[in-house]
């Protein structure tokens, strides 16, 4: 790894200026997710538009960098997307961080920007914090699909 | 290892001992600053592990071949040579466990639930490892007893008035951290100890974090049972020692039932074997064990004293550097002269598992996270996690200048200063 490998502009470009770390008062639903043992805290919130898309989502809470980093990449990829397509994102991002996935071409098309995250799947100890959000984003559309209520939580 | 230069090695500047470790031979670039998570192992204690295999591999204690008694004397010279460094006293009283932990729940679940009753009071302080916590937990929820914390002065400094207020007439057992493995602030325990023995309660050491740095007399502390690991002191995983007085181990029930533990059996009774054996049901790690055996003569080959010189002159200026640096909070004490091994801090602004992660990009290896001791850090204002730093005799200065220049980089990544 080079020598800041993970920790390249593009990631603290989203540490130092984020896109999308606000409160969302007319969000749809919104589900914290909890790393115990890092103490990340996030909760993510989405606003579904009228033809079924996702309109909007945000973050909010504290944590490492990565976990930062990586719930503003997913919220700035969420938006346009259907929820199947959004969960299908989580799906490439886990099997990415879980080394199970490694082509550059599929990730970068079904990633984008979060495909830098890529080098996370040497760093074991550091998974749980770039799957935070992603993970919390598939409960949450998973709890939405089932009909469920607005404000959930998983924990990592 | 060949005669040590001890003038070189009183000079934190000069490392002689760095080459009888081959991990650190092997990765020169590297700066290992978590020796109060494992030390590294010097080559004799590698050389002992396999030469047991090679040259007396037997199951020790019921063999009557030769190379049975050769392996059953292996571990009892071990047992002789742990209590000698402990301070003396018989080698039945060292009973071989898996790890510290172990003991210590062996000291909770065991000694802890045959004596105490409800209404009975157990303490510790708020500093301890989660091996002397959580056991504690367990065993006073099961009896009614009520677990007590001492809590310390912020900077993790145990005064007098803190043991009067925690230590009172209902107190049974005290349990105890003599080195913090956060705050590497020292507990005085023979005053602990003093008070813990007036009230009449008995009084457990976890000496994780000082055996390796310093002398410890367990006896002489007024440890009544005493848990630390070989493995924090160059022996291998896997191997942790439970010392105890010989009335209080004999008087306590087995922990383990099985194989090697018994005098006689019969269908419906069985016999105990007299400490330690009592508390050692299966093989045990003899290979491990000799070579533990080996490494209480390497150190002792140096020398306690010495190796304790230099780790307070290393500990020492690694605090000195860290708290010379504007944007990090050094925690525990502010003299640096009475950090034990390790020093915890933060950098300002930047979650430690991102600061561990970029020290590592720059082959610096520190520990990051609650230290198994959240209770400690919600304690010390709700803090999540910290950095931490600690260092062994086979550390010099250049590790701790790789540190600090290792946090400039840190700071730079997260400041665009690139």
């Amino acid at each position: 790894m080079s020598a800041s490998g993970l920790y390249n502009e593009v990631l603290m470009d989203h540490v130092s200026n984020p896109d999308n770390n606000h409160e969302m008062p007319d969000a749809t639903c919104s589900h914290e997710g909890i790393n115990p043992s890092c103490g990340d805290e996030l909760t993510l919130h989405l606003r579904l538009g009228d033809d079924g898309r996702i309109a909007d989502a945000s973050w909010t809470g504290t944590g490492c960098a990565i976990s930062q980093a990586s719930a503003d990449m997913a919220t700035d990829l969420m938006v346009g997307k259907t929820p199947e397509e959004a969960r299908e994102a989580c799906a490439l991002f886990e099997r990415m961080v879980r080394g199970e996935e490694r082509d550059p071409d599929v990730l970068e098309e079904g990633l984008d920007e979060a495909s830098c995250l890529e080098s996370i799947s040497r760093m074991p100890a550091r998974v749980k914090c770039a799957e935070l959000a992603w993970r919390t984003l598939d409960e949450m559309l998973a709890n939405e699909a089932d009909g469920g209520s607005g404000a959930s939580a998983t924990e990592a | 290892m060949a005669t040590m230069d001890m003038t070189a090695f009183a000079d934190i500047q000069k490392n002689p001992a760095k080459e009888d470790f081959p991990l650190l031979v092997g990765n020169p670039g590297l700066a290992f600053l978590d020796s109060a998570a494992t030390a590294q192992r010097p080559a004799v204690v590698l050389d002992a592990q396999r030469r047991f295999y090679e040259t007396m591999n037997a199951n020790p204690l019921r063999g009557l071949y030769r190379l049975s008694v050769e392996a059953t004397q292996a571990i009892e010279d071990a047992r002789a040579h742990v209590a000698a460094h402990i301070g003396g006293g018989a080698g039945s009283q060292v009973v071989f466990t898996r790890n510290a932990s172990e003991s210590l729940n062996i000291c909770a679940k065991d000694f802890g639930a045959s004596v105490l009753r409800p209404g009975d009071e157990v303490v510790i302080s708020i500093m301890e490892h989660h091996s002397n916590l959580i056991p504690w937990q367990q065993v006073c929820r099961a009896t009614g007893a009520k677990l007590v914390y001492l809590r310390p002065e912020p900077d993790g400094t145990v005064t007098d008035e803190s043991i009067e207020r925690a230590i009172g007439p209902k107190t049974r057992i005290v349990s105890m951290t003599q080195v913090s493995n956060v705050l590497g602030v020292e507990v005085p325990i023979a005053k602990v100890a003093a008070h813990a023995h007036a009230v009449g309660a008995t009084m457990i050491v976890d000496a994780c974090q000082s055996v390796p740095h310093m002398h410890v007399d367990a006896k002489a502390m007024g440890a009544d049972l005493m848990a630390f690991s070989a493995h924090k002191m160059g022996g291998p995983m896997g191997i942790g020692v439970l010392w105890g007085k010989p009335e209080i181990l004999d008087a306590m029930p087995p922990f383990l039932t099985g194989g090697e533990m018994i005098d006689s059996v019969t269908e419906t009774d069985a016999v105990w074997a007299p400490v330690p054996q009592k508390f050692e049901a299966g093989t045990q790690d003899a290979a491990g064990i000799y070579a533990f055996d080996a490494a209480l003569a390497y150190l002792e080959g140096i020398g306690v004293d010495a190796i304790e010189a230099r780790e307070r002159a290393l500990a020492a200026r690694l605090c000195e550097r860290l708290e010379a640096i504007p944007y990090v909070t050094v925690y525990g004490p502010a003299e640096p002269e009475r950090h034990v091994g390790s020093v915890a801090f933060n950098v300002d602004g930047i979650h430690p598992h991102d600061v561990a992660s970029l020290l590592d990009m720059q082959d610096v290896a520190i520990r990051a996270g609650h230290h198994c001791a959240q209770p400690l850090l919600t304690w010390m204002g709700g803090i999540n996690a910290t950095c931490r730093a600690s260092v062994a005799f086979y550390n010099d200065a250049s590790d701790i200048d790789k540190l600090v220049e290792g946090l400039e980089f840190v700071w730079r990544t997260f400041h665009h200063e690139r």
